[in-house]
């Protein structure tokens, strides 16, 4: 090998090295921002816990009207056409084996346990979570963000804790809320489609229904809601001060929230497999 | 002479470019302060650092005695509630009206009855000339009467100390002058401290009684005094020239 092939390889490697060094110390400092940011709320949270008072609820009733009320729609129409889908390609399968009653387990225990609190999450992503990214986004070109820390008032009290008690609240009500959409979605194929009878189709589902499924269904839609309000939020805090900042955080803020949303939904299925759920 | 500001050996900047090295000054009771400067010579980077929103490499700045960078953030949120900022865009809460802008510190850091604070922003709002504009929203209003509602806003706890950033940016000359004319008030009036940070020249010599000149070659204070002295007889010539270009704009 010559010595200018040698040194190329040492100046390869080192750089090498330094670019994984710069990654690593990047990867630490946006860690510790991560870290630092969910401490700050834990604390904040447990000051409000104690004094209540302090909460500006005009603030958290207008979010759960914006990420609650108004998502009932769009939610509605989702599962229930989850709900249909699930029911055709079950109705598909299951009739070859002539065991069309099961058509009830499948969409019942799937829109309750699983479809129903993905796809009110992913709803949710679109809807308030990249709202959250932008907002907050906007405030800071504003210099709103300043105004507030200037005024002595912390601005993750005001802006983040509102959000996420009123997507705490919301997230498992539209949840329960698609479930059901979902399951009449499954009955309008299995009672329309497949001649089960409706009250047939209802004994079955009261009766395969646990309310474990539910609670699990449920737990998932809380996580799911922290999962959502503190990365839009985070996201937001983030966004450089001009426009395409703002767009970049938005875009962040959607797509970190599927990925990590996703991350918790597989870890908690394994989590419900192994606890025997 | 009580100092209600007092900058020792500060050094900002950022990551690690340094903006401004081993500054030291300070801002007498009463007094209106300015700090100039050309362009991107740390003039809103230093306000940021006097206002606690930034922490510095090293140095200290303390407020009515008190370090607003070595403490805790609890105690630097207390200190904060002492003073009131503008901003240039006046910074105004865009999902509230003016009223409410205006209420939030006093619903935050007092125990005033609706009614006491209905009448505060009343007061305030005259006092800025912006009667009748409480039920606005932030967007309804023109440049001049956003800084002036944030103004009235920063101005809700009574501060005895006040910061502008770039009050006269974007407003026209008569505007400005106006907004020139109600800074001196607050100050004749009620006796407020304030700290400007501009480069708009007819403001500087019309309100302020000291300014410091910041020059980003030498990281540093280039001349500290009355604008009119220094623009007659600094030793320092690009301080004078600078000085001198007051009015230009509009007679050029």
């Amino acid at each position: 090998m010559s010595d200018l092939e040698k040194t190329s390889t040492r100046t390869g490697l080192g750089k090498s090295i330094e670019e994984f060094g710069d990654v690593s110390r990047s990867f630490y400092t946006d860690l510790r921002v991560v870290l630092m940011f969910i401490g700050d709320i834990t604390r904040i949270s447990g000051h409000l816990i104690r004094h209540p008072q302090k909460m500006r609820w005009n603030d958290v009733f207008y979010y759960m009207n914006l990420c609650g009320s108004q998502a009932l729609p769009i939610v509605a129409m989702i599962c229930l056409l989850m709900g249909l889908i699930m029911g055709f390609q079950g109705a598909v399968l299951l009739r070859t084996y002539g065991a069309e009653l099961y058509i009830v387990d499948l969409v019942g225990f799937t829109i309750l346990k699983e479809m129903g609190p993905l796809m009110v999450a992913m709803i949710s992503t679109g809807r308030a979570g990249s709202a959250f990214a932008a907002e907050i986004g906007t405030m800071k070109i504003n210099e709103e963000i300043s105004a507030l820390a200037t005024m002595g008032i912390e601005p993750s009290r005001m802006l983040v804790i509102p959000k996420l008690l009123a997507m705490i609240v919301v997230i498992p009500l539209l949840t329960v809320f698609g479930a059901v959409c979902g399951i009449l979605g499954g009955f309008l194929v299995g009672s329309g489609l497949m001649g089960i009878p409706a009250a047939a189709y209802y004994n079955r589902t009261v009766q395969v229904l646990t309310l474990s499924a539910f609670n699990i269904g449920i737990i998932k839609s809380l996580v799911f809601a922290v999962i959502i309000s503190l990365v839009g939020c985070f996201r937001g805090f983030q966004a450089s001060a001009d426009a395409q900042g703002v767009g970049r955080a938005t875009t962040s803020s959607v797509v970190v929230s599927i990925f990590l949303i996703v991350v918790a939904d597989a870890l908690m299925a394994v989590l419900c497999y192994v606890l025997g759920y | 002479m009580e100092k209600v500001i007092k900058v020792q050996d500060l050094t900002i900047g950022y990551g690690t470019l340094t903006v401004l090295d081993k500054v030291n000054f300070h801002v007498e009771k009463s007094e209106i302060f300015g700090i100039l400067g050309g362009s991107g010579c740390g003039k809103s980077t230093l306000l940021k650092h006097l206002t606690g929103l930034y922490l510095p490499f090293e140095g200290d700045v303390q407020i009515f005695g008190q370090s607003i960078i070595n403490c805790e953030d609890d105690e630097r949120r207390t200190l904060m509630r002492k003073f009131g900022v503008t901003y240039q865009g006046g910074a105004l809460f865009g999902s509230m009206t003016v009223a409410e802008n205006i209420a939030l510190p006093l619903q935050e850091f007092t125990d005033k009855s609706a009614e006491e604070i209905k009448q505060i922003i009343k007061e305030k709002l005259a006092m800025v000339d912006l009667e009748g504009c409480g039920p606005m929203m932030p967007s309804e209003l023109s440049g001049g009467m956003r800084k002036r509602a944030g103004l009235a806003r920063a101005m809700a706890l009574n501060p005895s100390l006040l910061f502008f950033d770039e009050p006269s940016a974007g407003l026209d000359p008569i505007t400005s002058a106006e907004l020139d004319r109600l800074i001196k008030r607050l100050r004749d009036d009620l006796g407020t401290t304030i700290v400007i940070v501009t480069h708009e020249l007819d403001s500087v010599f019309s309100v302020t009684d000291r300014v410091i000149m910041l020059d980003k070659n030498i990281k540093g204070i280039a001349a500290d005094g009355s604008a009119q002295n220094l623009r007659d007889r600094s030793e320092n010539s690009w301080v004078r020239e600078f000085l001198s270009r007051a009015g230009m704009k509009f007679t050029n």
